[in-house]
């Protein structure tokens, strides 16, 4: 329990995908002039993310990895170089699949995150989601533990960006840097900010 | 057709006055994580140049029979194969790149560039034009990650490709690393920097203030 809670925060602050390991940062930026929006799209990845990390948890362990497929009476069969192609299937399959359920069964939600689920397929966050966890072996709870905590990182990150761009608008920045450019020198600075949190030890 | 007047327009236009990065905001997922040194930096570049060039010359051969309603899928398909050729030619050949890059060649296929040329010049324009333009989306991506991984590797360690160029004080010499430039943030800073130098020089790159400040006015006028 302690190691997964410590995995957690290790996860949200320590290694947080947008500010940390630069990840999704197109979406990042273009979807962060406003907080309403942000916050949707961060909710939109964390689930994403909780659902596909575990479900491609399951095809590796089972489909993939060497000699998962010892079940089948193939235990020589190594199918792991499959990995990229696979996780990006199931990732665009859930996504879909997540918008027709949410288009039927709870149309507010889905009025509210349905434009941004398209654009998750190819947020880099989820597919780096799976890559990590195979680079690193988590195991199933860790895999569902992992997924939330950097989701969650990410909807941190975008809420907080959107928040400080915001006002922002109200600044007088120099011609050159205004729009793109001031944005990635807050989102060092933030980066900064969140580095604070590496000594961080549960 | 005049393909050989606008071949070289549309190599050319990408790098300077279209770059992916700074203007069309595309790509930077995977790119800044990888430039803390000039090898893998460049190892990315010609990565993803290969899989954008490719995978654009690869749809629009195929562009008139790909259904409408199923195009994503193709592409994805034919970027995550492609990006899987590379992976494994990485990983017979440059073993310890590859283990430093980790999962940022895997990501190419999410990376906004390919899918972005893909959707956005590869399915209406013939084959060849297709492959330049990818090759130019390509280099105008690499000419950001050399010049930020130049930046870094230099100022932050002293060295290019793992070569002392500025002797350390630690070893008797002069210079004094900056070690804020081999981590994250200095990334940004230092790619929100090129973007205010390249609109500086391309004036009409810069956006509009949302608001402007009205001049301040001095008492008594």
């Amino acid at each position: 329990m302690e190691h997964l809670l410590s995995l957690f925060v290790r996860a949200v602050f320590i290694e947080n995908m947008a500010l940390a390991f630069f990840l999704g940062m197109c979406s990042f930026i273009a979807i962060s002039k406003k907080v309403e929006t942000a916050i949707g799209l961060g909710i939109a990845v964390i689930a994403v993310q909780v659902i596909t990390l575990p479900a491609n948890n399951l095809v590796y362990t089972y489909l993939l990895k060497d000699g998962a497929l010892a079940w089948a009476g193939l235990p020589d069969v190594d199918l792991s170089y499959l990995g990229f192609l696979t996780y990006i299937g199931v990732i665009a399959a859930i996504v879909q699949i997540l918008e027709m359920a949410l288009d039927k069964y709870l149309p507010a939600l889905y009025n509210a995150l349905g434009i941004f689920l398209p654009l998750i397929t190819v947020n880099c966050v989820i597919m780096a989601g799976s890559l990590f966890m195979v680079e690193r072996d988590y195991n199933f709870s860790e895999s569902v533990v992992y997924g939330f905590g950097s989701g969650l990182s990410w909807a941190l990150a975008i809420a907080l960006l959107a928040g400080i761009r915001e006002k922002l608008k109200y600044s007088d920045v120099p011609a050159g840097l205004q729009g793109l450019g001031i944005a990635f020198i807050i989102i060092g600075l933030m980066s900064l900010g969140f580095m604070s949190f590496s000594g961080v030890q549960l | 057709m005049a393909k050989q007047a606008s071949a070289k327009d549309i190599l050319l236009t990408p790098v300077f006055d279209n770059n992916p990065i700074t203007l069309q905001i595309l790509g930077i997922c995977s790119a800044l994580a990888v430039t803390s040194k000039l090898d893998t930096a460049l190892v990315m570049a010609i990565a993803l140049t290969a899989v954008t060039a490719f995978s654009n010359l690869f749809i629009a051969m195929i562009r008139t029979q790909i259904p409408a309603s199923i195009r994503m899928i193709v592409q994805m398909v034919i970027i995550a194969s492609l990006v899987i050729v590379v992976d494994q030619i990485l990983q017979a050949y440059a073993f310890t790149l590859a283990k430093q890059l980790s999962v940022f060649v895997g990501l190419i296929i999410t990376n906004c560039i390919v899918m972005g040329r893909a959707e956005a010049f590869a399915m209406q324009n013939p084959p060849w034009a297709s492959f330049l333009d990818g090759i130019g989306n390509g280099l105008g991506y690499s000419l950001m990650l050399i010049a930020l991984g130049v930046v870094r590797e230099l100022f932050g360690s002293g060295k290019l490709f793992g070569y002392e160029i500025l002797p350390l004080v630690k070893d008797g010499g002069w210079y004094e690393p900056n070690g804020l430039l081999l981590l994250p943030p200095s990334a940004f800073f230092l790619i929100g920097l090129f973007i205010w130098a390249l609109r500086t020089w391309k004036k009409e790159q810069q956006e509009a203030a949302v608001f402007r400040l009205a001049p301040q006015v001095k008492e008594g006028d």
